[in-house]
């Protein structure tokens, strides 16, 4: 058997694809909050609450409506991307003329305040639910058994990826965020209505964190603090990209579920800090991120 | 003329508790404090559901104890064992609190064990895991009640091995605990003839387990046993019925399983499942009356743990041993909950040893099919009773400095 570092290759190629699909959770959020922080300037810290509201606006809709997978991961970000735009409305947009740090307090006591409701509606424990009938089951891959609804997931989150930096780079909405987030004055000058923009942006970016969690539902046990673990991680997976670069977050996103997934075989115990690991020597080398430019 | 009222009202007091109890109830009431998380991993399987139970144990015994109330007071450690040094302390030094009740997670449950043997008060735990609480740390105050590391480990490694399993890979939850049940179990494993192939330590906590699953599938072991708890274990098994390992023909077995965890998995994906439990509510009569009660007083719609009944059954011996020792002195109350046995809803043949152990018989039990599930919770089939001898610790191996004494006198 051909192995590396002693490890089967079999093995690995296994190991290197569930990293693949780890990072495709980490891509999407991770765009999200790199949309929100280039336009508004706001580290959205509420972003794991609102991939956890879209985990459980899922399963609310399948349990009490008996809406399936499929609508829910349209309708759960559009709910919750409504509760975004309500956030940024009643509250976000009087910080915008104050530090950072404003935003992040924010939207961390937000965060705090969504999961204190969840756990009091709904426990601790956690919440259960199934793979759509289609995707249930799996596929013997030769060196792996992939179960289809991860497969699902690698490829739908490389799609909306694709289409969000498509939309961002290539269109004219996407080239008046751009110009936005150069110089809103100037663009407002034009007659842009630029808060409208704003409001957009922000409701976007949760609606894509809520995309996120209705993708996640099916894999993990849905409960409150859900996001507050892994929010952190998309922290550090922005970071490390460039705050604010679209192309870098969702690179950088993929780029480290594979760094992930290869430490979980040769440290595993050192799985849950690689990442951070990366983050610092990143910062040291290049402070404004891999693919971030200096101000 | 403050002073003067607080002197007059003093002597007031005095005189009143002379008066009330001829027993020696110190400040003439018993308070009992239930110390846990109430946010937190572990709030669904103890959490309010154990402050309803201490309660419905007052409600039972009457309220009231050679004639002093019974208080219950609760709060949240938020599994820091700061944070919980800080509450007992001034559960002690302020309100006077007679009695901890519950505390899970072991490192808060060793903190509280230190400060109640210093200041001499009694602990009743319920929750946590560790066997060191009846082991080097021990206390001559405190009654270890539900179950323990030891007790899961060697109730579920034997059973499985004696069944066949005869090799073991273990995700280990990569801290004190998750390192305490896989070396219990490992060594159960051995002693039944079987073998460890081998062990991945992943974070605590992690929400995704596919990697660490594929590791162990790749082991070829006969039996995949979780060394973790909570949320780590409900993503561990929902994820292992995903990649159909179970399916392969490897059993799964979470070594620290709550029917909490059971709930929230659903039977589809739990069924089949080897778990050991202390209690389980739908056993006999007693247990489910006791269940519905306590069912309603939450709301409905759920059923206690073995932990959360662990801390009825652990309240109403207390306040039975105090009504036998007629004082609320802690040595002297432990002392005489240890020459009482116990029967009640929790179990028929308890009996509390020298270490503080509360020896009584556990459940290997398997989760049943969504078929063979008739209604709402009928989650467990009992597999075999473990005597209470079998299941825990003999007491000369623990290194419990109490079990020494008693012995040399």
């Amino acid at each position: 058997m051909v192995t590396f570092f002693g490890v089967p290759i079999q093995a690995l190629m296994g190991q290197l694809l569930l990293g693949l699909i780890n990072g495709a959770s980490y891509a999407v959020l991770s765009l999200g909050l790199a949309l929100i922080f280039g336009l508004l300037n706001i580290i959205n810290f509420a972003h794991g609450a609102q991939y956890m509201m879209g985990a459980f606006v899922a399963w609310m809709l399948l349990t009490y409506a008996g809406i399936n997978y499929w609508l829910a991961l349209l309708v759960a970000p559009l709910v919750v991307g409504l509760f975004g735009v309500l956030i940024e409305r009643l509250l976000l947009h009087r910080l915008y003329k104050l530090d950072h740090l404003y935003g992040l307090l924010l939207t961390f006591g937000l965060a705090l305040i969504m999961e204190g409701l969840f756990r009091q509606a709904y426990g601790i424990s956690g919440q259960s639910y199934d793979p759509p009938q289609m995707l249930q089951g799996g596929v013997n891959l030769g060196f792996m058994f992939l179960p289809l609804y991860r497969g699902w997931v690698v490829v739908v989150a490389l799609a909306v990826c694709l289409a969000v930096w498509a939309g961002i780079e290539k269109t004219r909405l996407g080239a008046l965020l751009r110009a936005a987030t150069e110089n809103p004055a100037l663009v407002r000058a034009f007659g842009v209505n630029v808060p409208l923009l704003i409001t957009g942006t922000y409701g976007f970016g949760a609606a894509l964190a809520a995309f996120a969690g209705v993708l996640a539902a099916p894999l993990y046990s849905i409960n409150p603090l859900m996001g507050s673990n892994i929010i952190i991680i998309v922290f550090a997976v922005v970071v490390i990209g460039g705050m604010g670069s679209i192309l870098g977050s969702v690179l950088t996103g993929f780029g480290l579920g594979l760094v992930e997934g290869l430490t979980k075989v040769f440290y595993p115990e050192a799985s849950s800090t690689v990442i951070f690991v990366i983050m610092a020597i990143v910062l040291l080398i290049k402070p404004a991120g891999l693919f971030g430019r200096a101000n | 003329m403050t002073l003067k009222r607080t002197l007059t009202l003093a002597a007031v007091a005095l005189f009143a508790a002379g008066g009330a109890a001829q027993a020696q109830i110190s400040d003439n009431v018993v308070k009992i404090g239930v110390l846990n998380d109430q946010s937190g991993p572990y709030s669904d399987l103890a959490g309010r559901g154990s402050v309803v139970a201490a309660q419905m144990a007052i409600d039972d015994f009457g309220g009231k104890v050679h004639g002093a109330p019974i208080q219950l007071l609760s709060a949240d450690h938020q599994n820091k064992p700061d944070v919980g040094a800080n509450i007992a302390n001034r559960w002690i030094d302020v309100d006077h609190v007679d009695a901890i009740v519950d505390v899970p997670t072991s490192s808060v449950a060793l903190a509280i064990q230190d400060i109640t043997r210093k200041k001499d008060v009694v602990h009743l735990n319920s929750t946590a895991g560790s066997s060191d609480l009846t082991g080097k740390d021990c206390s001559p105050t405190m009654v270890h009640w539900t179950y323990d590391t030891y007790a899961q480990a060697h109730g579920t490694g034997t059973a499985l091995t004696k069944q066949g399993g005869k090799t073991w890979y273990f995700i280990t939850a990569d801290y004190a605990f998750g390192h305490a049940l896989e070396h219990d179990t490992a060594e159960a494993v051995k002693e039944a003839g079987g073998k460890v192939l081998g062990s991945v330590n992943a974070p605590f906590p992690t929400a995704d387990f596919s990697s660490f699953l594929l590791q162990a599938q790749g082991s070829g072991a006969n039996v995949i046993g979780l060394a973790n708890a909570g949320t780590d274990t409900i993503n561990a098994i929902k994820q292992a019925h995903e990649f159909g390992i179970t399916k392969g023909g490897q059993k799964l077995t979470g070594l620290l399983t709550f029917i909490s965890d059971i709930h929230s998995l659903g039977l589809p994906t739990a069924q089949g499942l080897i778990l050991t439990d202390a209690w389980y509510w739908d056993h006999d009569a007693a247990s489910r009356a006791w269940a519905k009660r306590w069912s309603q007083k939450m709301g409905g719609g759920r059923m206690p743990t073995s932990v959360q009944a662990g801390v009825y059954s652990a309240v109403m011996h207390y306040l039975k041993a105090i009504d036998k020792a007629g004082t609320d002195e802690a040595k002297k109350v432990v002392a005489t909950m240890k020459s009482m046995p116990i029967h009640d809803m929790f179990t028929q043949n308890g009996h509390i040893r020298a270490d503080g152990r509360m020896v009584h018989d556990m459940y290997l039990v398997e989760v049943k099919s969504p078929a063979e599930s008739k209604y709402p919770w009928d989650y467990f089939k009992i597999l075999r009773t473990i005597p209470g001898d079998e299941a825990f610790r003999p007491m000369d191996k623990g290194g419990c400095p109490l079990v020494q004494a008693s012995a040399g006198k």
